[in-house]
């Protein structure tokens, strides 16, 4: 059942400013499965999928996507490499000034020289394959934000990639858009064979979707495993997180100053 | 809007910049299509260059037949050392011509004037004037005039 | 006292650095063969935002200002009796300093901060980081032909403003105040030099073109993608924009008319 491992992370370290982001991290993506990576908020998933993508490179250690140590890459072979992947932003990160057909059309037309008729054939076949054959000529104001994130998903499929990265695919959808967009990672996932990575806090929703998930906080990695064996895992961070518990290991209080130096009361109750 | 129309329009405002830049030139500077044309290079010693500046015009009778190239200072003399070109048009100067400085106008620039005199022989490129009169001074006129001198 | 030492110094080297980015910025930008297939369309599509829509503020400011100058010039010029040289003041003073610097000016407040707005919104919706996913490069996709339209745009709006402004200026001192249409024209052209004033007032607007649509691109690039970023970064702008535009005009006036 061991599939082969398309994405590899080992050890690696990367820090913005001050802050120390990932403190060796290391996790394994395996080949055409739904992997999730959760975790909470401000944890640096968006930026682990950047690291993976070679929009950022670590401090060190080391990324390998299809074989390939992504940043090692030139830039030429970066952009390459990128043409195998496909993401989907929080936002949708849809062209303003274009229209639905245009934007999936984008990726087609910059890499590819294929006659328009064809573009007109592969595009409408994505738009269909998310639903949304009929808003081709609608403009991206004019979508809701589920309508939106399924035309980025349709223009992230474009050219047919290897991998595709979801980040917060589910943040702030309605059930139903959010029903929608479940079956549609999962659909794709089968049908096309694809490689997904799904970056999300929302637990039920990725658990039910995916293969094997990890969950990271404080810039390494907690627990790993398939949904299953998460639910069982013995750590309490990770059992917090899984059942969403205010208080626990990660405290509900912000460190602050003790309390008497705040309110200057000594022990008033007491 | 459609890709065509968005051309056409830049293509009008590109147009629209040519032309501007054409008023300009023929309405607004007077620029007529003419060549530099042959010069010859003549030199006059003046005392004082007073304010003549590089591009002045030279004239005959109120004619414009040259421009002044560059002003320099004679180190061993301490003169001011003009060269003009002259018009190529232009090769009946007599060699014993003088340069005088004028002022067009009470407060106007100063041109040099050339005052024709009547040898033979004309001017060639390199010479140099015979006589030149410097640039007059009100100030110093007035001073004079003053003084009685 | 230190504190204040160390975060004077700290200001520096992020003023240095951020010097340094937008440098880094251009060569990335400019840098690497031009796709006319591609690019073409592009420049096109933002030469009409840029230039063709900043035609209206362009010629009214152009009308207004010229005709402001008839007006002084002939109050000022006829105490000395001398109108009909009102022509030159007017021609010269838009073609070697109001017509550059006034066009970069509104150029600034017009299509610049509309650049670093629209470049801004790119970024904190990601389309920015999207493009480069899809192994496009924004710089050379959506900054290139935003810079070049700018530095195409500047010079002729700079020339159309300066026809307009002497346009303006004849309207009032010719038809309105009566001053002898042959000699406001004479006096011009006697006084114009073509290479002298009319190339180099093109010359400084393409300076400013290049510097303003430098600046509004890079603000828009570097800003910080949120709403109160993408504000700062359309003030700042105007602001630097319109600052580099005078300091520059000083500098290109003291080595085109200075005579030294």
């Amino acid at each position: 059942m061991e599939s082969s491992t398309y994405i590899s992370v080992r050890d690696v370290v990367f820090s913005r400013g001050n802050r120390r982001i990932f403190d060796g991290v290391t996790l394994d993506i395996p080949k055409g499965k739904i992997t999730a990576i959760m975790g909470p908020s401000g944890t640096g998933k968006t930026t682990l999928l950047k690291l993976i993508g070679g929009q950022l490179r670590p401090a060190s250690g080391e990324i390998v996507v299809a074989g390939e140590r992504v940043h090692k890459l030139s830039r030429k072979a970066l952009y390459r490499l990128r043409e195998k992947m496909g993401m989907l932003f929080q936002s949708g990160a849809l062209f303003t000034d274009l229209s639905t057909f245009e934007n999936v059309a984008f990726p087609l037309r910059v890499h590819t020289s294929l006659p328009e008729d064809m573009i007109r054939d592969i595009v409408l076949m994505k738009l269909e394959a998310v639903g949304l054959r009929g808003a081709r000529d609608l403009m991206p104001s004019e979508l809701s934000g589920g309508m939106t994130r399924r035309v980025a998903l349709a223009r992230s499929i474009a050219l047919d990639p290897e991998l595709i990265m979801y980040d917060e695919p589910f943040a702030g959808q309605d059930p139903i858009a959010m029903g929608v967009l479940v079956k549609l990672i999962r659909d794709l996932n089968s049908s096309m064979g694809l490689t997904s990575v799904l970056v999300s806090h929302d637990v039920p929703e990725s658990l039910s979707i995916c293969h094997y998930a990890c969950i990271i906080a404080d810039g390494k990695v907690i627990g790993q495993g398939t949904p299953e064996e998460l639910r069982q895992h013995p750590s309490d961070q990770v059992q917090q997180f899984l059942q969403g518990q205010p208080d626990g290991p990660v405290p509900f209080h912000y460190p602050a100053p003790d309390a008497v130096t705040d309110w200057g009361v000594t022990g008033a109750g007491q | 809007m459609a890709q065509r129309t968005t051309e056409i329009i830049v293509g009008l405002f590109i147009i629209a910049g040519c032309a501007a830049l054409l008023v300009l030139a023929l309405q607004v500077s007077g620029l007529t299509p003419k060549s530099p044309g042959e010069t010859y290079t003549v030199y006059a010693r003046f005392n004082d260059a007073g304010g003549l500046t590089p591009r002045g015009k030279v004239s005959m009778a109120g004619v414009t037949v040259g421009s002044i190239r560059e002003i320099d200072l004679d180190k061993d003399t301490f003169q001011a050392v003009v060269a003009m070109e002259i018009n190529a048009a232009v090769d009946t100067i007599p060699t014993d011509s003088s340069a005088i400085i004028r002022t067009s106008g009470l407060l106007g620039e100063q041109y040099i004037d050339i005052s024709v005199g009547a040898d033979e022989t004309s001017m060639k490129q390199g010479d140099a004037f015979y006589s030149t009169q410097s640039a007059m001074n009100l100030e110093r006129m007035i001073s004079n005039f003053a003084s009685g001198r | 006292m230190i504190d204040r030492i160390a975060s004077l110094g700290r200001t520096g080297l992020d003023v240095i650095a951020s010097l340094g980015r937008s440098g880094r910025f251009l060569v990335g930008t400019l840098a690497g063969v031009p796709q006319p297939r591609v690019g073409l369309p592009l420049l096109i599509r933002q030469l009409y935002s840029v230039g063709v829509l900043s035609l209206a503020i362009i010629i009214v400011s152009g009308l207004f200002i010229g005709m402001v100058l008839g007006l002084q010039g002939f109050t000022i010029l006829s105490d000395y009796g001398s109108e009909a040289a009102i022509g030159q003041m007017i021609a010269l003073t838009l073609l070697r300093e109001l017509g550059p610097v006034v066009t970069a000016l509104l150029f600034a407040g017009r299509a610049g901060s509309a650049l670093t707005a629209e470049i801004g919104l790119m970024k904190a919706t990601e389309q920015l980081s999207s493009m480069e996913m899809m192994g496009v490069d924004p710089l050379r996709r959506v900054i290139a032909p935003r810079l070049w339209a700018g530095f195409i745009a500047m010079p002729i709006l700079a020339l159309i403003f300066s026809v307009v402004g002497i346009w303006g200026g004849m309207l009032v001192s010719v038809e309105w105040l009566g001053v002898f249409e042959g000699s406001f024209w004479a006096n011009m052209q006697s006084s114009v030099e073509f290479v002298d004033d009319v190339i180099n007032g093109v010359i400084k607007s393409i300076v400013f073109g290049f510097v303003c649509s430098w600046i509004a691109v890079y603000q828009g690039y570097d800003c910080i993608p949120t709403s109160a970023g993408i504000s700062s970064a359309t003030t700042k702008t105007v602001v630097y924009s319109s600052l580099a535009v005078l300091g520059l005009d000083f500098v290109l006036t003291a080595v085109m008319f200075g005579n030294f």
